[in-house]
């Protein structure tokens, strides 16, 4: 698997602030990354250092290889970051036209990508009358001009509403399908977890973790449970070496696994005991419960 | 280097105002020819184009002195295209797009070098009609005689639109930075006044004046009416002596060059050193 971007030991100081501390990180071709952090985790300051608007303060990042220069490699990068910047007395045909240019890709795609963001039929529209979610959306039709080895997206869907988020997650679904690589900042847990494979976690510049998404915690999932007969399930419960923890909520038990069990063969040994169940579901932890234990813990 | 050149008008020639204001400086241009037409109200009417203004070679000296002041126009065309790269943070989405910082500069440098060379071409198209058509002397080696003014109106813009757009990336703000530009005007004669008054005496002051910026910009081109036989008469009736050196020196080219390269170095290097 080829590497596109590599990342070590970044650190970017503003005065006494550090915003990036000591960062390392690679992205592989054809996965889709989420950088996950707070505000103010560093996570744009980091794609600011990567894309060649903010200097890093010590430590290196190499795109592909590392045998091109920032600037040539950024031409088969396609990113948006925080807003989308366009001239807005042109209109979207005239932004494009200047991006081809900068980008040195011809100039054929460019009626395919308005199609593909839903604003061909606004295409000769000037760029300051377009609402932000139609922005957003040219700025994505910009970036995937030069067909993008890697899909850069910051915040995307910050600002938008509920329909402008829709869309804009929906093409970023299409983009990934295409096998794109796609790296995509965000602190709305839920969006990482909908689209993407592996996460770069940040807190306060630093990184606390890195790696495929369901890796992220050595859990084995829990099981929540509800029986009439919730004296006995709680003795059984607590008496098995299977679940390292039990705790009970509105006659809601959750029963935390310490070793893999799939869910027929609990039901099965708790009929043989003689309890019966109202309610059975096996789940794992979400991408929020995750993070939050993660950010927690070290936080101790 | 076309690429560059490009990009640049793709972002000038969109822009309304901007259009406007380059179209309006080149129609500015052509209208030196309305000079001609001038009729001084002097017994039966004295003809401006009569008294030798547009004699060669005088005719390089005049135009290039008088189409050196329309260059405010483009200075704000040059000031805006700058400035707004920022306040649009296009600046920013250029630089990711792959635009090196090196290139962006360059590209804007270009663009200032390619305004400086259709004025220079324009000042001389209009020099050589008007020329032709009323200049007493009309031998070929008279005619292109003095095209140093030419080369110094050349090198004239490309110093002062140099600063221009230094002053868009050091202020980013074109309001602002054409404020900058009136004050340090201001700022230069103050300096000079100052210098000459109460630290090195006026003669040395005068000499250290041809090395700032704007100063040495408006010495490649000097003030060319006392240079006129009719005035020169005048100025002989009633007792004044004008001995002034009219011509471009080489010295003066180097200073003007010496701060285009500061300038546009300087922009670069603020470039790179900004976190956007």
């Amino acid at each position: 698997m080829s590497t596109i971007l590599t990342v070590s030991n970044l650190t970017k100081k503003f005065g006494y602030l550090t915003a990036v501390k000591d960062l390392s990180f690679t992205i592989e071709k054809g996965n889709v990354y989420g950088i996950l952090g707070p505000n103010g985790s560093g996570k744009s300051t980091t794609l600011g250092i990567v894309l060649n608007v903010v200097n890093r303060t010590s430590g290196e990042f190499a795109w592909f290889d590392g045998n091109i220069s920032t600037h040539q490699a950024l031409k088969k990068v396609g990113a948006i970051i925080e807003r989308p910047n366009f001239y807005p007395y042109m209109t979207a045909i005239q932004n494009l036209k200047l991006v081809c240019k900068i980008k040195e890709v011809p100039e054929n795609k460019i009626e395919e990508k308005l199609e593909l963001v839903g604003l061909l039929d606004r295409k000769n529209s000037k760029f300051s009358t377009y609402s932000l979610g139609m922005k957003q959306r040219l700025a994505i039709a910009s970036a995937l001009l030069n067909d993008p080895e890697i899909l850069i997206l910051d915040e995307p869907t910050n600002g938008l509403d509920p329909q402008g988020i829709h869309q804009i997650r929906e093409i970023i679904k299409k983009v990934a399908s295409t096998g794109t690589t796609i790296l995509l900042a965000s602190h709305l847990l839920d969006e990482v977890e909908k689209v993407c494979t592996h996460v770069v976690i940040l807190r306060k510049g630093q990184k606390l973790y890195s790696g495929r998404v369901d890796d992220m915690m050595a859990s084995y999932g829990f099981f929540e449970l509800k029986s009439s007969n919730t004296d006995m399930l709680l003795t059984f419960l607590k008496n098995n070496h299977s679940f390292s923890k039990v705790t009970q909520e509105n006659g809601l038990i959750t029963a935390f696994l310490s070793e893999e069990m799939n869910s027929e063969v609990l039901n099965r040994s708790l009929m043989d005991k003689g309890i019966v169940l109202s309610h059975l579901v096996k789940r794992k932890e979400s991408l929020e419960e995750q993070f939050l234990a993660l950010t927690k813990n070290e936080a101790n | 280097m076309l690429r560059l050149l490009q990009i640049e008008f793709i972002k000038l020639w969109n822009n309304k105002s901007s259009k406007i204001l380059i179209i309006s400086y080149f129609v500015l241009l052509c209208c030196i020819a309305l000079i001609s037409v001038i009729k001084f109200p002097l017994g039966e009417g004295v003809h401006l184009a009569d008294i030798g203004i547009f004699n060669f070679p005088y005719i390089w000296h005049f135009n290039t002195y008088v189409a050196a002041i329309f260059k405010l126009f483009l200075a704000i065309v040059i000031v805006s295209m700058m400035a707004n790269e920022y306040s649009n943070k296009t600046l920013k989405q250029n630089l990711i797009d792959g635009l090196s910082k090196k290139e962006f500069i360059l590209s804007k440098f270009l663009t200032v070098v390619t305004f400086s060379l259709v004025s220079t071409i324009f000042v001389f198209g209009v020099s050589m009609v008007l020329g032709l058509v009323y200049s007493d002397y009309n031998e070929v080696s008279i005619i292109f005689s003095e095209l140093g003014f030419l080369f110094a109106f050349f090198i004239k813009l490309v110093g002062f639109f140099s600063f221009c757009l230094f002053l868009g990336i050091f202020v980013k703000r074109s309001a602002f930075a054409l404020g900058f530009l009136i004050l340090w005007l201001i700022f230069e004669q103050l300096f000079f006044g100052f210098l000459g008054w109460k630290i090195t005496g006026w003669d040395v002051a005068n000499k250290i004046k041809d090395f700032f910026p704007l100063e040495s910009m408006s010495n490649l081109i000097k003030e060319p009416g006392t240079r006129l036989d009719a005035v020169k008469a005048l100025g002989n009736q009633v007792g004044a002596e004008f001995s002034s050196d009219y011509y471009v020196h080489w010295y003066e080219i180097l200073i003007v060059l010496g701060w285009t390269a500061i300038f546009i170095y300087g922009s670069y290097a603020l470039l790179k050193k900004r976190d956007l």
